[in-house]
């Protein structure tokens, strides 16, 4: 009895340290929709990858269906961290179809575009609440965070339990600005990138090491 | 709410939902009571908020719920909680899933809009359609 428990422990000893070696922790980019981050994941896979997550477009909603990059191995300080990163569809509480028809879309694809935005923001709470576990949460710095549906995910996330980084995105723009952010979300910790540019990506690796590794 | 009778002028009606007659509901229950109000045209203020995880479920729900030309989603708002040296303290002091409930306004999106929104203030305005 005594020897099959301990065997039982040790098989499952054995077992967690092979997943936690073999599953690299899952980290869901999220955000507001335009905000940056198949840009961001797109340079953190071409990065260490040397190939692409998605399309990105000036055009809310262009990710429409959360992809997950595998396997990306990022190398700090001699030792490397290796994660999956998920990019997920912008985040919001409403979707009108009508806004797309200013893109020059026609009806047609203006209604389609919109319906997979409902169903991959579905997707994305869903996978916020089951699949991550950890979060990177980008915002366009040129724009106010203080909304409702930022201060409503954050708290989700931080419900959770789950590590976020809070990215200031495009700091690159002149209207962009740092401190607005930080004031928002004095409880973490904010980091400026500008993931078109390439701008601060050094430190944007030390804190996924450090809060993902 | 069915005991109102339903305002055949063209007004704005407005649901006050006390703490009390949320209290005992589970998620998906509120989720729809806020849910069939919005989708009535109805303002839905909420004298106690919803936790975190409703929140998520609600915009799951309402994402699910989204239809060309009938239903845009929803305009929700609510106080933010303040900022964490007080409010992660009584956070912490009352357990994760009680953090601090707020009052909560929830509308049609097509028929609320945000003018104004602070620690202490939120001005929003409503329209008829
Ligand atoms: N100037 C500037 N533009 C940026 C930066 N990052 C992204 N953009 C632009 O912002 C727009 C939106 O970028 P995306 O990466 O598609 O944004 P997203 O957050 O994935 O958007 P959704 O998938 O629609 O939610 C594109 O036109 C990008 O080129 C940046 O650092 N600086
Ligand atoms: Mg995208």
């Amino acid at each position: 009895m005594g020897l099959l428990t301990e065997l039982r422990d040790s098989i499952s000893r054995a077992a967690a340290t092979l997943f936690s070696e073999q599953d690299p922790k899952r980290i869901g980019i999220y955000g507001p929709p335009n905000a940056g981050k198949t840009t961001l994941a797109n340079r953190i896979a071409r990065d260490w990858t040397g190939d692409a997550v998605g399309p990105e477009s000036h055009i809310p909603h262009e990710t429409r269906r959360a992809r997950r990059k595998e396997n990306v191995e990022i190398e700090r300080d001699g030792g490397t961290v290796e994660i999956d990163i998920v990019d997920t569809p912008g985040v919001t509480t409403k979707v009108d179809y009508t806004e797309f028809l200013e893109h020059d879309m026609e009806k047609d694809d203006a209604v389609r575009r919109s319906r997979e935005a409902t169903e991959g923001v579905a997707e994305a709470m869903h996978w916020l609440r089951e699949d991550v576990d950890g979060v990177i949460y980008v915002l366009d710095s040129t724009e106010d965070p203080f909304t409702q549906v930022n201060t409503m995910l954050i708290g989700i996330i931080e419900s959770q339990d789950l590590p976020v980084l809070i990215l200031a995105n495009k700091i690159d723009l002149e209207d962009s600005s740092i401190q607005r952010i930080r004031n928002a979300y004095p409880q973490h910790e904010t980091i400026p990138l500008s993931a078109l540019e390439g701008d601060n990506m050094d430190e944007v690796y030390d804190k996924i090491a450090e809060y993902f590794g | 709410m069915p005991e109102v009778k339903s305002p055949d002028d063209d007004g704005v009606q407005i649901d006050m939902i006390s703490a009390e007659r949320m209290e005992g509901l589970t998620s998906m229950e509120k989720i729809r009571i806020i849910l069939d109000g919005v989708r009535d045209g109805n303002i839905v203020i909420l004298e106690e908020g919803l936790t975190p995880d409703e929140e998520s479920r609600l915009i799951e729900v309402t994402m699910t719920e989204i239809s060309p030309d009938e239903f845009n989603g929803i305009e929700i708002e609510s106080y933010p909680q303040s900022g964490d040296d007080e409010g992660g303290f009584l956070g912490r002091l009352m357990g994760k899933e009680s953090t601090p409930k707020k009052l909560t306004v929830i509308g049609p999106a097509n028929q609320i809009e945000t003018l104004h929104k602070d620690e202490t203030l939120i001005s929003a305005l409503v329209s008829r359609n």
